[in-house]
């Protein structure tokens, strides 16, 4: 049986002034399901990908036009609390950008910047933050100190664990791995795996084996089109159209 | 045909007239390749003494003050107020003074120029308003210090009724140091990755709380910077306290922020031109300016040594 629909995208347009950089986009994404976004360089991904958090907000002279919503709430509508929406969309960025605080002010600052005061809480949250994040064993004698002197990997998994700390329902990686080393990028695809359980995961990425080994439901986009979607096993096995089977067989892109 | 005595190097295509000479010797030889070595060492070293000179300038002004000027220095000079027309005694109220109106100047300054530079780079829109407001700054950075003087003294002393009193210079000065503040904090604010602020974005803060809690701490090295050199300004500029804060002589040490005081540049300017012993009293103004510098110097220092352990924590 299907999942059920957590976000869902109607007939989306994206304008930055006036060009164009989304077409119609309509897609779902189910509870518990790692979606990956695929696709070349520049065919609109990332900004579909910074639309569901309205992270395009920020961009002067830009434009939405269409449907987002989450669990049935349109979020897109003026009157949402975009600082509300962020906390339960949670994003984690391409290049790892912990704050230049302490290991454990970082992970605390979405609590603290919600409000949380209790100590206690923090401090544990913290914890099951780095522990979720597979990050605990290695830091946890030296949470006071820089968030800096971590390694690319540990800095990265350091940014999931700050997104995961505020409990959010649904997860957007953009190129999470793409920063880093083979073997930090395993531990990152071992950490998508754990994290289905809990998060829905939407992850974009331009490493097609990538999108193989972690994701249930593939998408794929050029041109700021929606071209394909579908199970990740079909997409990369049988794909429908000669487009994809193109991109994923290396013939462009 | 006898085999040329000299292994030919072939380059190739190559089309550099140098590599056409060294086809005939193996070795890069001196030559041109000389000649470019030694004008490459000309310049460098054209740069090195232009770099020296700041170091010379200032060693050269520190040596005419410490050697004109450090008889006049002992304990008496420094902790005694002035006696006998200030030909004895000591300069004790002015360095209190001088001390009173930087401090003042940048308690004013310092966050009206932070405040501004945090609205100009994080909430104004760009526009009309905005190139206004920035040229207003750039302009007022560009009015010389006997301008802010007058202003001061028609708007502080008399319009606002404060009387010459460390409020009017402290505010007088305070006005003059603003655009050093803000262009050193806007810099600072420009310096701060964005991506920090996606971060905090993206986390579930709002934008204030961004600033607060993630820009402004990593952009306060360099406000610092700006704080230091604004200090500097503030501490030896003569005329924008000449009409507002400073005067000759005053007989007790400042009580009160109403009150006026005396002031280092000025004691060293009215010696220099006023006085009535000009000649007798040329060691007391050299020493005066001594003890000028080294105020400035160590303001510096406490403000250097602050920003160098922000630094280091992060």
């Amino acid at each position: 049986m299907d999942k059920a629909l957590k976000m869902t995208i109607r007939d989306l347009n994206f304008y930055y002034g006036d060009s164009r950089a989304l077409h119609d986009i309509s897609l779902d994404f189910r509870t518990h399901e790692v979606t990956a976004l695929i696709g070349p360089s520049g065919c609109g991904k990332s900004t579909l990908l910074r639309c569901l958090n309205r992270m395009n907000d920020l961009i002067p002279h830009s434009r939405v036009e269409g449907q987002i919503s989450l669990d049935g709430q349109d979020i897109c509508d003026p009157s949402v609390d975009v600082v509300a929406l962020r906390r339960d969309i949670g994003m984690v960025f391409q290049k790892p950008n912990p704050f230049p605080k302490s290991i454990f002010e970082n992970v605390a600052y979405g609590l603290r910047v919600n409000g949380m005061k209790n100590k206690a809480f923090v401090a544990e949250r913290v914890e099951k933050s780095l522990q979720e994040a597979a990050l605990w064993e290695e830091v946890k004698d030296r949470l006071y100190e820089s968030a800096l002197g971590l390694s690319g990997g540990q800095q990265q998994r350091l940014c999931i664990a700050r997104a995961m700390a505020v409990e959010p329902e649904v997860l957007l990686m953009d190129e999470p791995a793409s920063a880093l080393d083979p073997i930090a990028t395993q531990k990152i695809e071992e950490l998508i795996h754990k994290l289905k359980k809990t998060y829905t995961i939407i992850i974009v990425t331009h490493n097609m084996q990538q999108a193989a080994r972690v994701s249930d439901v593939t998408a794929f986009f050029y041109l700021g089109k929606l071209i394909e979607v579908d199970k990740t096993e079909t997409i990369f096995t049988r794909p429908s159209l000669k487009q994809t089977s193109d991109y994923i067989t290396g013939r462009f892109g | 045909m006898k085999e040329s005595s000299v292994a030919q190097v072939d380059y190739g295509a190559m089309a550099f007239p140098e590599s056409e000479k060294a086809r005939k010797e193996k070795r890069i030889a001196p030559g041109i390749r000389a000649h470019r070595r030694f004008f490459q060492s000309f310049m460098f070293w054209f740069f090195r003494l232009s770099a020296a000179v700041n170091g010379i300038a200032l060693l050269i002004i520190v040596y005419f003050l410490v050697a004109r000027g450090w008889r006049a220095i002992n304990w008496t000079f420094l902790t005694q107020p002035p006696l006998e027309a200030m030909t004895k005694g000591g300069i004790l109220p002015c360095i209190v003074g001088t001390l009173c109106l930087s401090i003042g100047a940048l308690l004013v300054a310092l966050p009206i120029g932070v405040a501004s530079a945090i609205y100009l780079h994080e909430y104004a829109h760009p526009g009309r308003l905005l190139r206004l407001i920035r040229l207003g700054i750039n302009n007022l950075a560009g009015v010389p210090s006997v301008i802010f003087g007058l202003f001061g003294l028609a708007f502080f002393v008399v319009w606002l009724d404060f009387g010459v009193s460390i409020l009017s210079g402290a505010l007088t000065l305070g006005a003059m140091t603003l655009p050093v503040i803000i262009g050193a904090s806007e810099e600072a604010l420009r310096s701060v990755p964005d991506t920090y602020r996606e971060a905090s974005l993206g986390l579930g803060a709002t934008k204030w709380q961004t600033i607060y809690r993630v820009v402004l701490p990593a952009a306060l090295p360099g406000i610092l910077t700006g704080a230091i050199l604004g200090l500097s300004r503030a501490a030896g500029e003569t005329a924008p306290i000449m009409f507002t804060a400073a005067v000759f002589y005053s007989p007790s040490l400042p009580s009160s922020l109403f009150d006026e005081i005396m002031a280092l540049p000025y004691h060293i300017y009215v010696l220099a031109t006023a006085g009535t012993e000009i000649e007798a009293t040329r060691h007391l103004q050299y020493g005066t300016a001594l003890v000028l510098i080294v105020l400035v110097l160590g303001l510096n220092l406490v403000a250097i040594f602050y920003r160098a352990r922000l630094r280091r924590r992060m």
